[in-house]
């Protein structure tokens, strides 16, 4: 989930500060931030941290009092909002869509402001259906007609009409169901894979940023940069008090999250041939000190025999083996590898890709744990 | 003869239809002098109730509206207007009707098209900033349109009352529906009374149905059917 940034600044917070008028203190005190090109940014924090306020700096729906504000190098205030804003991609959390529009005319309410021709602009709303995902029956209904998932794809493909550079998404999920929720996001990792656009991500829920970020700023009240690391690096090492707490508890299980099976490095594990002896069997089994075997055939895994089986028998392909229960990619998450294997009789997930990789344990991913 | 047979009679008679008293001139003169105070009143409140919701400023002038609305009786507006009509040279009749009748009709287009505006979700609003448009687009292609069903509630209400209340403009000698009701009133004669009450309450109705009819056409987005142009 690394991001692939060019290396230069897409947006570039100096010194940035917000005062309301009439607040004891700001909302944002004194932020200095750096968005590469490309890459994801979430800004997490607790209501009242100025997370909100620092996303809408960005396109002045909040004027900065005071410091240096850039995006793609120029300062935003020396740019009319309304062209500034027509520049970058904007998603909100109760979608916003205009009621009284079409989706089809919501879809392409900034090629229009820009002053598009129809036929490039009826183009473009058909790419971008495409691309989000939505069905094209719906472009002549209104977004009353449809679902929060639907309607939250259609915000995304409104901010995303004129292909602006950067997109800025404020609490883009949290009115819509966890199921639907997870959905989106995974879309979304999906379309940021194909467009590499540089976002910013307000959420107020650190699994999302986790899951979708490739850097994560955790903010304190007054828009304080606790932190601002890869999420990996993050929950491995908080930088004080308050981001360990605002990580919660299940730190370790959330960094499970992030690395896959292939970090775990699979191993071949207990296994012999069908053909293999009883003896042959249990001097394996003792090796690996466990009480089963696998029974690989060529690179096919046939399943496993438990010891109290072989009694009597000559070699392990006179059992019937037994399937394994849990089964995984190079690429499963670690967590989810692991909610399979204490489920399982043999304590192992078994790795497949085409053909058999290995196994993992408990152990190996507790190693690949400490080892990063 | 009982009042209804009598005004069966009234109607039904041909000379009491035409000419500068009959009913089809008063009733013609009652329905423009509705239509001119309801479009004037639109004309003034309108600009302003649209401008005032678009800031979010104005929420006390709008109250105020409405309690004044409902405070002042249009027949002291009809009293007042008169001996300024006349000293301006407009005369009895015509003028200080309309007088009142703008006013009448002003404080429900202003109070609902300035609910109509305020009300417009805000995320709506701030979502049409966020893709640049400029303040007038937002009023003008997002908070407008959707202020429409309360800006008609407020039209139809205004009609509605300016029909019914037009009536008074008989007391200062403007010929309309309610000269049938003073003249009736005067002369006991039930038939000719009922004919003015009558048509008052059926055009009123008529008003309200008309404007029940445009609220669709002009919000497709709010109609429940599936199928949408």
């Amino acid at each position: 989930m690394s991001g692939n940034p060019t290396g230069d600044l897409a947006i570039r917070f100096e010194h940035v500060e917000k005062r309301f008028p009439g607040a004891a203190r700001p909302a944002v005190t004194d932020l200095t931030l750096d968005v590469a090109s490309g890459e994801l940014v979430a800004l997490v924090g607790p209501s009242g941290c100025g997370k909100t306020t620092t996303l809408r700096m960005v396109n002045r729906l909040e004027e900065p009092t005071g410091g240096r504000l850039e995006v793609g190098g120029v300062d935003v205030r020396s740019v009319p909002a309304h062209e500034l804003r027509r520049g970058i991609g904007y998603v909100i959390q109760q979608t916003g869509l205009f009621p009284h529009r079409t989706i089809a005319a919501n879809i392409a309410t900034v090629p229009v402001l820009l002053g598009w021709d129809k036929a490039r602009i009826a183009a473009r709303v058909d790419e971008l259906v495409e691309l989000v995902g939505l069905d094209p029956e719906l472009l002549a209904r209104y977004p009353a007609a449809l679902s929060g998932g639907q309607q939250q794809r259609v915000g995304v493909a409104r901010a995303l009409a004129a292909d602006p550079p950067v997109l800025l998404m404020d609490e883009p999920y949290s009115a819509v169901d966890p199921i639907v929720r997870a959905h989106l996001q995974d879309e979304l990792l999906a379309l940021q894979r194909r467009l590499r656009k540089t976002v910013v991500l307000v959420t107020h829920d650190i699994d999302e940023a986790i899951k979708l970020a490739d850097r994560v700023a955790i903010l304190n009240v007054g828009g304080i940069v606790e932190q601002y690391a890869a999420p990996a690096d993050l929950l491995r090492v908080p930088a004080n008090e308050f981001v360990a707490s605002f990580l919660g508890r299940e730190r370790a299980l959330r960094r499970m999250a992030l690395l896959a099976v292939a970090d775990a490095s699979p191993r071949e594990g207990p296994v012999v041939a069908p053909t293999a002896t009883v003896e042959e069997a249990r001097r394996v089994m003792a090796e690996h000190h466990v009480d089963w075997i696998g029974v690989l055939d060529g690179r096919r895994i046939e399943g496993w025999v438990a010891a109290d089986e072989l009694d009597g028998h000559r070699t392990v392909g006179e059992l019937t083996p037994r399937r394994f229960a849990a089964w995984v990619g190079l690429d499963t998450p670690l967590r989810e590898a692991l909610d399979m294997i204490v489920d399982s009789r043999t304590r192992v997930a078994v790795v497949l890709d085409g053909t058999y990789r290995g196994m993992v344990s408990i152990d190996d991913i507790a190693d690949a744990m400490a080892a990063r | 003869m009982s009042a209804f047979s009598e005004f069966v009679d009234f109607i039904s008679t041909s000379e009491n239809w035409w000419g500068r008293t009959g009913i089809a001139h008063r009733l013609a003169e009652h329905v423009r002098i509705s239509g001119i105070a309801v479009t004037v009143a639109a004309v003034v409140a309108l600009p302003p109730a649209l401008w005032l919701g678009h800031r979010r400023r104005g929420g006390v002038l709008a109250v105020a509206a409405v309690n004044v609305g409902q405070a002042v009786p249009s027949f002291a507006i009809v009293s007042l207007a008169l001996p300024i009509s006349l000293r301006w040279g407009h005369g009895f009749g015509f003028w200080p009707t309309l007088v009142a009748l703008i006013a009448l009709a002003l404080p429900p287009i202003f109070t609902n098209t300035y609910a109509g505006v305020v009300g417009v979700d805000p995320a709506v609003v701030q979502a049409a900033r966020g893709m640049g448009m400029r303040e007038g687009e937002v009023l003008r292609k997002v908070e407008l349109p959707n202020a429409i069903p309360l800006a008609l509630t407020g039209l139809r209400l205004s009609a509605v009352q300016v029909v019914a209340t037009a009536t008074l403009g008989a007391f200062v000698g403007f010929g309309c529906l309610g000269s049938f009701i003073n003249e009736g009133f005067r002369q006991r004669d039930d038939g000719v009374l009922l004919t003015g009450a009558v048509l008052v309450a059926l055009l009123a109705i008529a008003t309200e149905i008309v404007f029940g009819l445009l609220q669709r056409p002009l919000t497709p987005w709010l109609s429940r059917k599936k199928d949408t142009r």
